[in-house]
């Protein structure tokens, strides 16, 4: 499904992501974790064809279903985007146009990716928006950005990036800056998703308890080098690097998971 | 005993409607030495009441006594005497918006001193210094630009300068919810000697309530502007008596494995 191999990542000289390899099989669910500056999103980001500006590949493959896609050019990745992968971030709003209604943002992704007459693609979308969760979802077609919350906003962003039946989900911190009944219910949301549709999904998340909810396997990222990865169970329950076993022992010193065994 | 913060029968209205009340009735204690977590979601009206305990929003019926005497009802020129006093210190969510990108970490310590016109430059800076090694950071980062910073770093620099003014009460609007667990774990265990070296009352401010576990004393749920439960951390935490506190604890995700999946409607 996903296979990146020995990826170097490098802004001008200074190289960010020495070497990094993991693979996903068709309907898995890999984390990526690490700290801040560790590189997965760098690695994430490379993965999507949207490195930040400045930074390239300069070594290894990215392949996408067989196809080593880290060297295409914008408009290959035009075909790619939406169908193969897609992507959703922390901050929704920022990935909507605030003067268009949600509905209509998709309606439009429907009708150039998917080919779509102008009633059809809004059939679909509101079904779509059924399928998210999203009550009320001929109202919500209609509605603008801000007119939505957080965790409403998540939702058309998801319903968005899935709209193109994309055999991979990449979640960057996608449920990070919702509240925490919000969060339980999105994370519930992608794991339906992945059941019904056989998504494969890339997990990027600095909470290792969100990485557990939904994850078979975890890769462990530091200074842009993979130091452990696994099953889920085994990296969390008995880390094999002493980076990871201080990862799992900050996130135990604090929260609930500290006060009790659930 | 008088507490160091307490507001009982807090209300603040939608405009002049008492039909429409963001916070109806709310009550918070936080005595001196003691960490009160303050749980709600988006809506809840904890950052209503924050800024209202702060003097940033108008009360329209309760009060607010900082030490025992009472700040809520304060106007115009005695509002501004009490604020530059700095005896309670918000600290924002966010803290890349809240500091100025153009002053350096040390200019923006020193900030809070300036404005109450404390001391020469030199002094403000001394306490800038210290205010920073409070918190743990280096002073040599002193002389950067926020944006020179990592956002862990940024956190406790907002921290920092709320401390610098020497408050007795500090409201902390989601400081770890953003960070990564040695971040969050480096603020926690700052607070917790805060609190015990300094005698700070802290109000925690949080939509996650697992994160207060081992940090706060206490803790009170909001929703909808009513407290519907208080009492002491492990008690919340182990054994919540209200549906919506319950619901809470289930939210949380646990390192340990999935949780079950209460909202099958939403797939």
């Amino acid at each position: 499904m996903l296979s990146v191999d020995d990826l170097h990542l490098a802004a001008g000289p200074r190289e960010l992501v020495h070497g990094v390899s993991f693979t996903l099989t068709p309907g898995e669910a890999i984390g990526l974790v690490g700290e801040s500056g560790s590189g997965k999103t760098l690695t994430c980001r490379a993965i999507l064809g949207v490195p930040p500006p400045g930074v390239t590949v300069t070594g290894g493959t990215i392949a996408l279903a067989g196809e080593d896609v880290s060297r295409y050019t914008r408009r290959q990745w035009d075909r790619v985007r939406g169908t193969r992968v897609a992507a959703v971030f922390q901050d929704p709003a920022s990935y909507l146009n605030p003067s268009l209604t949600v509905g209509r943002q998709l309606d439009e992704v429907l009708r150039v990716k998917n080919g779509l007459s102008r009633r059809d693609a809004r059939a679909r979308a509101v079904e779509l928006f059924a399928s998210m969760g999203l009550h009320r979802p001929e109202h919500v077609h209609g509605q603008y950005p801000y007119e939505l919350s957080g965790g409403m906003l998540q939702r058309v962003l998801i319903a968005i990036a899935v709209s193109g039946d994309p055999d991979l989900l990449v979640a960057d911190e996608a449920t990070t800056a919702l509240d925490v009944t919000v969060q339980a219910e999105v994370l519930d949301l992608i794991a339906g998703l992945r059941e019904r549709r056989r998504l494969s999904l890339l997990l990027v998340s600095h909470d290792l308890a969100v990485v557990a909810q939904l994850c078979d396997r975890v890769v462990v990222l530091r200074d842009g080098r993979v130091v452990e990865s696994g099953p889920t169970r085994q990296v969390l329950d008995d880390p094999a690097d002493p980076y990871t076993r201080a990862l799992v022992a900050d996130h135990r010193e604090y929260g609930l998971d500290r006060l009790v065994t659930r | 005993m008088t507490a160091a913060l307490e507001a009982d029968g807090v209300e603040v209205w939608l405009g002049r409607r008492a039909t429409s009340r963001i916070l109806d009735g709310v009550g918070l204690t936080a005595p001196a030495g003691q960490i009160v977590g303050l749980i709600g979601e988006t809506g809840s009206g904890k950052t209503t009441l924050a800024r209202a305990i702060a003097g940033l929003a108008p009360l329209h019926a309760g009060a607010v006594r900082v030490d025992g005497v009472p700040v809520s009802g304060l106007r115009g020129a005695e509002l501004r005497r009490f604020r530059r006093t700095g005896r309670v210190q918000y600290v924002f969510q966010d803290p890349l918006r809240s500091l100025d990108p153009d002053l350096t970490v040390a200019e923006s310590v020193a900030e809070g001193l300036a404005v109450r016109g404390d001391g020469r430059a030199a002094d403000r800076r001394t306490a800038a210094v210290a205010a920073l090694r409070l918190v743990g950071l280096d002073p040599a980062l002193g002389d950067r630009l926020p944006g020179q910073i990592s956002g862990g770093q940024r956190q406790r620099v907002t921290l920092a300068r709320a401390l610098a003014v020497g408050p007795r009460v500090l409201l902390l609007d989601e400081p770890v919810s953003a960070l990564d667990a040695a971040n969050r774990n480096h603020v926690l265990r700052v607070l917790d000697r805060l609190r015990r070296e300094r005698e700070l009352a802290i109000v925690l401010i949080t939509h996650d309530l697992g994160s207060l576990a081992g940090v706060a004393d206490r803790i009170v749920v909001l929703h909808h502007g009513r407290v519907v439960e208080e009492g002491p951390a492990t008690q919340v935490l182990l054994a919540p008596e209200h549906p919506y506190t319950q619901r809470l604890i289930a939210s949380v995700p646990s390192i340990d494995g999935p949780r079950p999946i209460y909202a099958r409607s939403t797939t």
